[in-house]
């Protein structure tokens, strides 16, 4: 399979008063794969996708996607071009039922750069509706549509949030720890959904801890220690990669 | 039937019949005169707006009172140059503050939390000090903007002779004070109360309210924030124009101390008191704050005495200087004591404490199922 690099990160370079968090990383994404990031914790990886996104501006280097820089644009108009993300701790609107915190990422879409839309009623949007209705069960949250979101378990909030993201239809999803603290049985629930968003031609980059996630998962694998990129490859080939072993033992704290 | 069951447009119903029979329901209450329902009804639409911007976005503004200040001028001078017809006055009203609100939205929602609230102090401070100094020309200073014999009036002088007595305020020849006074402003005040309902129940309003639970998840899902939260903050400072040109309107003169900073905290209250938030709750608090302002304010010693003249003498002269240490001019008093249990017990506001007691009532209703109890459902003020 011989597709294009859509996105690309040069040079990236992100220092936290001494500590330097990303020191010279380079990525590269092939459109329409799934590429994890592992490493050990504080490696650096969500950081990186902070980079991405506009949360935080890397010292050096540049973030494209599809021909546009996204290095020093607003996170709006970053979200806009088509990237949308799940946070490692849940961003959700808690006080809001599911089907609101589905639909409002649609009317962000819709309107996000600015439309006069106070006149509208919202219970005649009946088309966000819905597709929110069938995000919600795509995600396998429609039972609890009309819940509160902050009552959700942190597995749930995690889906919740996947289907805010996927409602945006997004070119690129980044993806933290989608599946922390999700039972087995969820897990490979989100597995699967994952895999289905695969073969509609998302781009995806996604950090995990759990191997069999990887495994089940990604097209190409990214070692990640200490701000800089160890290994990379095939998942089957980083497995044996003697870097990465050590990586894991030795510089984990 | 309880309030929390109804719909929209039964809400509204019921809220617009409220107010139109205000005059009626407020006599045993003591407050049915024209001056004080004038009152209810223009501060219900300063907190009805103010809550566009604090109940929906959560951005605390303090600085409100500038556009109620900027309103009330806008009105007395179309009042001096054109005509004494209040439609134009409350267009110039709601233009004006929009346009202030424009200004100082665009500089103030540069920072969010506390910051966004000490700019906008700030910036009504520095109107309310401008008004008294560089302004004196628009503003007539200490002594405050007034009608003369003198005003030019132009539109009105093409109709009729200018009589002898200063001319009073009207609607194609309705007089504005007294009765029609409040019904004016009571028509605007329901006007205004449908307005944010639509705005409540619209993307935007559910954009505002994402904003306030987690900007953060907004501004990643594509949102630019900043042209929504200048909409909002441009629409409560347009309900404060309209507010502070209606005050104009019903009795034509505006100070500057409309301005100033008690005048934007008093907002602040009312909206807490009734509920952040809510619909009908700005209302509520409203209400509540210039009923305590007016008829608390009004008791004095003697009054209370009669009130109280059902006790033996000897508790009468205990209990009145105890009691008349919170009415009179001690009315600040219960309003802060009023305040803080509300703060503490009822973070909800006035709406929250109905609708709990709406839901006790609720509950004793399915204990003893012969259905005798009638619960009052007279969501009062
Ligand atoms: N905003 C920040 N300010 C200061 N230091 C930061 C900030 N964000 C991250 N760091 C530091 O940068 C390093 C990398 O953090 P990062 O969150 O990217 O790690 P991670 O690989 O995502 O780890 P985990 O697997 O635990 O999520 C850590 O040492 C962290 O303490
Ligand atoms: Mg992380």
């Amino acid at each position: 399979m011989m597709s294009d690099l859509v996105l690309h990160l040069d040079n990236i370079q992100k220092n936290f008063g001494g500590l330097a968090a990303l020191s010279d990383v380079n990525l590269h994404v092939e459109e329409g794969t799934t590429h994890a990031i592992i490493g050990p914790n504080g490696a650096g990886k969500s950081t990186l996708l902070n980079v991405c996104i506009g949360r935080l501006k890397p010292d050096a280097g540049k973030v494209t996607f599809d021909g546009q820089e996204l290095t020093g644009r607003a996170p709006h108009e970053i979200a806009q071009i088509g990237v949308a993300r799940v946070f490692q701790t849940p961003e959700i609107f808690p006080e809001m039922s599911l089907l609101e915190n589905v639909m409002l990422p649609a009317f962000s879409k819709r309107d996000g750069s600015f439309a006069f839309n106070a006149h509208n009623m919202l219970s005649k949007q009946n088309e966000i509706r819905d597709e929110a209705e069938h995000i919600l069960e795509d995600v396998g949250l429609q039972e609890m549509m009309m819940q509160e979101a902050g009552s959700l378990s942190r597995g749930d909030k995690r889906r919740l949030e996947l289907g805010m993201c996927l409602i945006l239809r997004p070119r690129l999803l980044l993806l933290d720890e989608p599946t922390a603290g999700m039972s087995r049985h969820d897990t490979n629930r989100t597995i699967d959904l994952l895999k289905k968003i695969k073969s509609r031609g998302m781009t995806k980059v996604i950090i995990e801890h759990d191997m069999h996630v990887v495994f089940s998962l990604a097209d190409k694998v990214s070692v990640l220690a200490r701000g800089a990129i160890i290994a990379g490859g095939k998942p089957e080939e980083v497995r044996e990669d003697q870097r990465v072993k050590e990586a894991y033992l030795g510089g984990a704290h | 039937m309880t309030l929390a069951k109804l719909n929209d447009t039964n809400r509204f119903l019921i809220f617009a019949a409220i107010i139109l029979l205000m005059p009626i329901w407020m006599i045993p209450l003591g407050g049915a005169y024209p001056d004080l329902l004038q009152k209810f009804a223009i501060y219900g639409i300063f907190a009805i707006g103010f809550n566009i911007l604090f109940g929906l976005t959560g951005y605390l503004s303090f600085g409100h009172a500038a556009f109620l200040g900027v309103g009330s001028y806008a009105a007395v001078w179309s009042f001096k140059l054109f005509t004494m017809n209040a439609i134009p006055a409350i267009i110039f009203g709601v233009l004006f503050a929009g346009l202030l609100a424009f200004i100082i939205g665009f500089l103030s929602l540069r920072r969010t939390g506390i910051y966004f609230s000490i700019l906008t102090l700030a910036f009504a401070q520095m109107s309310y000090n401008l008004a008294y100094s560089v302004l004196t020309p628009i503003t007539n200073g200490e002594t405050g903007l007034q009608l003369s014999q003198q005003d030019p009036r132009i539109i009105d002088s093409m109709f009729v002779e200018a009589g002898a007595g200063l001319p009073s305020t009207n609607l194609f020849g309705l007089k504005m004070s007294g009765f029609e006074g409040f019904y004016f402003c009571a028509v605007m005040l329901i006007l205004c109360y449908y307005i944010s309902m639509r705005i409540f129940r619209s993307p935007f309003g559910l954009m505002l309210r994402g904003i306030k639970s987690n900007q953060n998840r907004m501004m990643y899902t594509g949102l630019n924030t900043r042209p929504y939260m200048l909409t909002a903050f441009v629409i409560s400072g347009m309900y404060a124009g309209l507010a502070g040109s209606l005050l104009a309107v019903t009795d034509p003169l505006a100070g500057a101390e409309r301005m100033q900073w008690t005048a934007s905290g008093e907002v602040v209250l009312m909206t807490i008191l009734g509920g952040v938030g809510t619909l009908a709750g700005p209302m509520l608090g409203a209400g509540l704050i210039k009923y305590f302002e007016n008829i608390f304010s009004a008791f004095n010693n003697q009054t209370l005495t009669e009130i109280f003249s059902f006790l033996p003498d000897a508790a009468v002269e205990v209990v009145v200087p105890i009691v008349g240490l919170f009415v009179g001019s001690g009315w600040h008093l219960t309003l802060g004591l009023l305040f803080v249990v509300i703060v503490i017990f009822l973070p909800g506001g006035i709406v929250e404490g109905m609708s709990r007691l709406a839901g006790l009532f609720r509950r004793k209703d399915q204990e003893n199922m012969n259905g005798t109890a009638s619960p009052q459902d007279q969501p009062g003020e």
